[in-house]
């Protein structure tokens, strides 16, 4: 999926979603969900319980990331 | 022991009639209330089996006293069942699901195989429940009996018919109960269906609509016990006349009757049934209304509660206090109190005030020893204060420095609420001082606000830390200050550092007589050598002020209107201060170097001298300051008619299909902002030539440099008042083909759409007026409607963002930890503090 409109998303590796997880100190019950039929995350290979980075252009710091955990739906 | 745990999730469910009649501790069977003595009977409403409201009473059930006693629920047994209002609809569509006959869902067996009951999911609900009702709704038949269903029509609130007969509630009950548990499985209901019709209904504890005496020692009843008389009225006739055998159509009358008071009692706001009223046609309050809306039961009285240690009252202005007090009236004084420790430095003081007693300024009210509490009364106020001890507490008047917190409705900001210093002064106002006037969007035209006195050491620590008022100069909104000198001050400040100002020491001293001090051994001083004294010895800073034109090469220090603002080493060698420095970017900086204590001593200070230097200097404005002359009044009637005649030009170019088209817009559309284009620009040229004409009188000043009003102002009361407009349009509305009668139909002048040539000053002729008034009803609208849109929506967002905070780690989290945000608004920065990056 690549569009300008659309952020980039990636799927973090098993040790970079579990440095993340400790880094915040958080379960992934506790931070933002994507829904696996997600469009953006059409031409990706995701699994339930990956965790998706998402790379934006941001109007206050440039560019922010942010995280979400892939659910069913 | 702490528990942590999660909730999972919530269930709500019905009563059974046998559950009711399990809680119940009185049969409630007669309408009356209370014999010839004035005694509740038994089996009456008041039955005092169902708790106490009359003190020294011991309840009949429990044995409580008037405060220990709850209160106790009691029952009424209906002759004949009938809906529970609040369930029609799920009774419409169950009795449309099911078999009129056997009660069976109506699927069948093998579509029923394809879901397992105890795992479904809202989408797989929503498909057994559409099945099953088409079967119905298509007069299909049953697929376990073979019986053929029947249409069922349900008129609102609470009749179903089943083809063109009246369903009566017994059959539906019937119906009800022979529908299986294992199909409601299917449907996702946890109750028994016919729970939803009431055969008997509980009666609410006395002590939740206690009734009250009135001077004249009558009783007035609560309106829910009005309205269970009513159900109870109807109950015993329906069963007289079945009793005496009366015919089939009264009995369905009294008991659509019965019907319609326990529907009313539920909810007494239902379309489609007129409310029940009281004797003085006042609708009753029942028990759906304790709990809607605004003045209901969650937004009234649990979201909102009144609280103690808070006063309320007009306010008003002073000049003489520090933005960070608050002039408390000397009665309020009295009625706030603040708990206090005695200790061996304030217990003499504190010993003063419990000899005050309660009705003296700085007095007291209560002690609280390790005996426990005692009132000051001016009987034991001498032998309270030889015995006071340290250790003890004692609640004392609020008295000068105490803290309080200040607030003006709608609090739609933090500002809205901060932390001043109490005062203690005459007269019956709050007084606060106009600098921060701001921040709370308050005037002194009639308007109320409140101090609260937090009553503990951490609360009021917090406070002071937290929200006083010199924290809060800085706004969070955009990170520049919302406190500082504004009008007056504004006006006063330019007058005293214009170029060419000159005072005696002896003038000198009169202005900044303590306030601030001035160096020794001067005779003479300019203005600007007064204003500097404000400042720290170490200041510097160069800006550009509200008075710079943005000249294409600015003159700096030699800028000829003064607008470039110099100060070196507390020095103002060049520049005018005006609205730029009194609350903008030279209060700004004096907050970020030095302090918010130096700024707020830099408010106080400025706007008492810039007060005390207009009183000098007088400052007036008139009806001259915008007279024009004869040779200006041509100059701007020539521009607005070459603007007409471009107007025109540009409606022939139209015609002729020469007009360019804004992209993105109609070929009209393009032709409606060009002429709005023409027309602004001629009245911005207008307002030039009329600035240029006035000269620099005080209306004139007051614009430039920010202390009130605007040139666009000058201008439509001098040169011309412009085009009018109704939803961004020039006016096009009236009549057919023509915005007024006055004009020819298809007058496309200027003129015709709204124009208004004339000044304020030169009058406007009867149709501009019109125009004008058509553009102010509008604009008068608008904000009526722009602020109740405005708070709802604000009241859902703070609803929704309550509980969100910022963490140590900068990410945003609500309830339970979850993560919002990873970094507060991507960034990271509060934009209260951002002024630290971007100065130096």
């Amino acid at each position: 999926m690549r569009h300008r409109l659309v952020p980039r998303h990636e799927v973090l590796s098993k040790e970079e979603a579990e440095k993340l997880l400790k880094f915040y100190n958080v379960t992934k019950n506790e931070i933002p969900r994507i829904k696996k039929t997600d469009p953006a995350l059409k031409d990706m290979d995701v699994k339930v319980g990956d965790i998706i980075k998402i790379t934006r252009e941001s109007p206050t710091s440039g560019v922010a990331i942010y995280y979400r955990v892939v659910i069913e739906g | 022991m702490i528990v942590r745990k999660k909730i999972c999730r919530i269930e709500f469910g019905l009563f059974s009639s046998k559950m009711i009649r399990k809680l119940s501790a009185a049969k409630i069977y007669t309408p009356n209330t209370y014999d010839e003595d004035g005694y509740p009977i038994e089996g009456g409403l008041m039955d005092p089996r169902l708790g106490v409201i009359d003190p020294g009473i011991r309840c009949k059930t429990c044995g409580g006293r008037l405060g220990e006693c709850q209160g106790h629920f009691g029952h009424i047994e209906l002759v004949r069942p009938v809906i529970h209002v609040g369930y029609a609809r799920e009774i419409y569509l169950l009795l449309r699901a099911t078999c009129r006959k056997c009660g069976r869902l109506l699927l069948s067996e093998e579509e029923l195989k394809k879901y397992n009951p105890e795992n479904m999911t809202k989408s797989q609900f929503n498909d057994i429940w559409e099945r099953a009702i088409r079967v119905t709704d298509s007069e299909g038949s049953c697929p376990y009996c073979g019986e053929k269903q029947i249409k069922i029509k349900f008129v609102r609130p609470y009749s179903y018919y089943e083809g063109d007969d009246n369903l009566l509630v017994t059959d539906i009950k019937e119906r009800f109960e022979k529908i299986t548990d294992d199909d409601l499985k299917f449907i996702g209901i946890k109750v028994r269906p016919e729970w939803m019709i009431l055969s008997c209904i509980p009666v609410l504890p006395i002590t939740a609509r206690p009734s009250i005496t009135l001077e004249s020692s009558d009783r007035s009843e609560d309106d829910l016990t009005h309205k269970l008389v009513d159900i109870l009225r109807i109950n015993q006739r329906l069963e007289e006349n079945i009793n005496s055998g009366a015919p089939q159509l009264i009995i369905e009358d009294l008991w659509d009757l019965l019907q319609y008071h326990v529907a009313t009692y539920f909810d007494n706001g239902i379309t489609g049934i007129p409310p029940a009223r009281h004797r003085s046609g006042r609708p009753l309050k029942t028990i759906a209304q304790r709990l809607k809306g605004k003045e209901g039961r969650f937004r009234k009285n649990l979201s909102g509660k009144r609280v103690n240690f808070s006063a309320r009252t007009v306010i008003g202005p002073d000049p003489n206090i520090s933005i960070n007090e608050v002039g408390v009236p000397e009665v309020i004084a009295l009625e706030l109190t603040v708990p206090e420790e005695v200790n061996e430095r304030n217990i003499e003081d504190l010993r003063k005030c419990i000899l005050n007693g309660p009705k003296k300024h700085p007095g007291a009210v209560n002690v609280i020893t390790s005996i426990g509490r005692r009132r000051i009364l001016e009987e034991n106020k001498e032998e309270i204060a030889k015995n006071l001890q340290y250790g003890d507490i004692v609640e004392r008047h609020i008295q000068d420095g105490d803290i309080a917190i200040f607030n003006r409705q709608p609090s739609l900001h933090r500002i809205s609420m901060m932390c001043h210093y109490v005062r203690v002064l005459p007269h019956n106002t709050l007084r606060l001082n106009t600098a921060v006037c701001a921040p709370y969007n308050a005037d002194f035209d009639g308007d109320e606000m409140n101090i609260h006195i937090p009553q503990s050491e951490e609360a009021m620590a917090e406070a002071e830390i937290l929200m006083k008022v010199q924290e809060c100069i800085i706004s969070p909104r955009h990170g520049k200050p919302i406190i500082g000198g504004r009008h007056d001050h504004v006006t006063g400040v330019y007058l005293l550092t214009k170029k060419g100002v000159e005072f005696t020491r002896s003038e000198a001293l009169k202005l900044t007589q303590g306030i601030i001090k001035l160096p020794k051994g001067k005779d003479k001083f300019t203005g600007k050598e007064i204003f500097q004294e404000l400042l720290p010895r170490d200041f510097s800073i160069e800006y550009k002020g509200k008075l710079c034109k943005k000249c294409e090469k600015c003159l700096k220090e030699r800028c000829e209107i003064e607008a470039y603002v110099k100060i070196k080493n507390g020095k103002l060698l060049s520049g005018i201060i005006d609205a730029e420095g009194m609350s903008g970017k030279l209060l700004e900086k004096l907050f970020v170097k030095y302090g918010s204590d130096v700024a707020r001593e830099f408010i106080d200070n400025s706007t008492k001298l810039a007060i005390r230097v207009v009183m000098k200097f007088g400052f007036t404005i008139s009806a001259d300051d915008w007279k024009l002359s004869e040779k200006a009044r041509k100059r701007i009637d020539e521009l607005i008619e070459k603007a007409k005649l471009d107007v025109d030009k540009l409606i022939q170019e139209y015609k002729s299909g020469r007009l360019k088209i804004i992209p993105g817009k109609s070929l009209e559309e393009s032709l409606e902002d060009y002429a709005i284009m023409d027309l602004g620009n001629a009245r911005n040229l207008a307002g030039k030539a009329a600035e240029e004409d006035v000269g620099f009188n005080s209306a004139v000043i007051m614009a430039k440099t920010g202390a009130r009003g605007s040139l666009l102002n000058l201008t439509q009361m001098s040169a011309v008042v412009g085009q009018q407009a109704v939803r961004g349009k020039r006016i096009k509305r009236g009549y057919y083909g023509r915005t007024l009668p006055h004009f020819k139909k298809g007058d496309v002048s200027a003129e015709a759409n709204g124009f208004v040539t004339n000044s304020f000053s030169t009058g406007l002729t009867p149709t501009e007026y019109f125009f004008h008034s058509m553009g102010g009803r509008e604009s008068l609208v608008d904000t009526a409607i722009r602020t109740a849109r405005s708070g709802y929506m604000q009241r859902r967002l703070i609803n929704a963002l309550q509980d969100l905070k910022i963490n140590d780690d900068g990410t945003v989290r609500g309830d339970s930890n979850v993560v919002v945000q990873f970094k507060y608004g991507e960034d990271g920065i509060d934009p209260m503090k951002k002024c630290y990056l971007e100065i130096e």
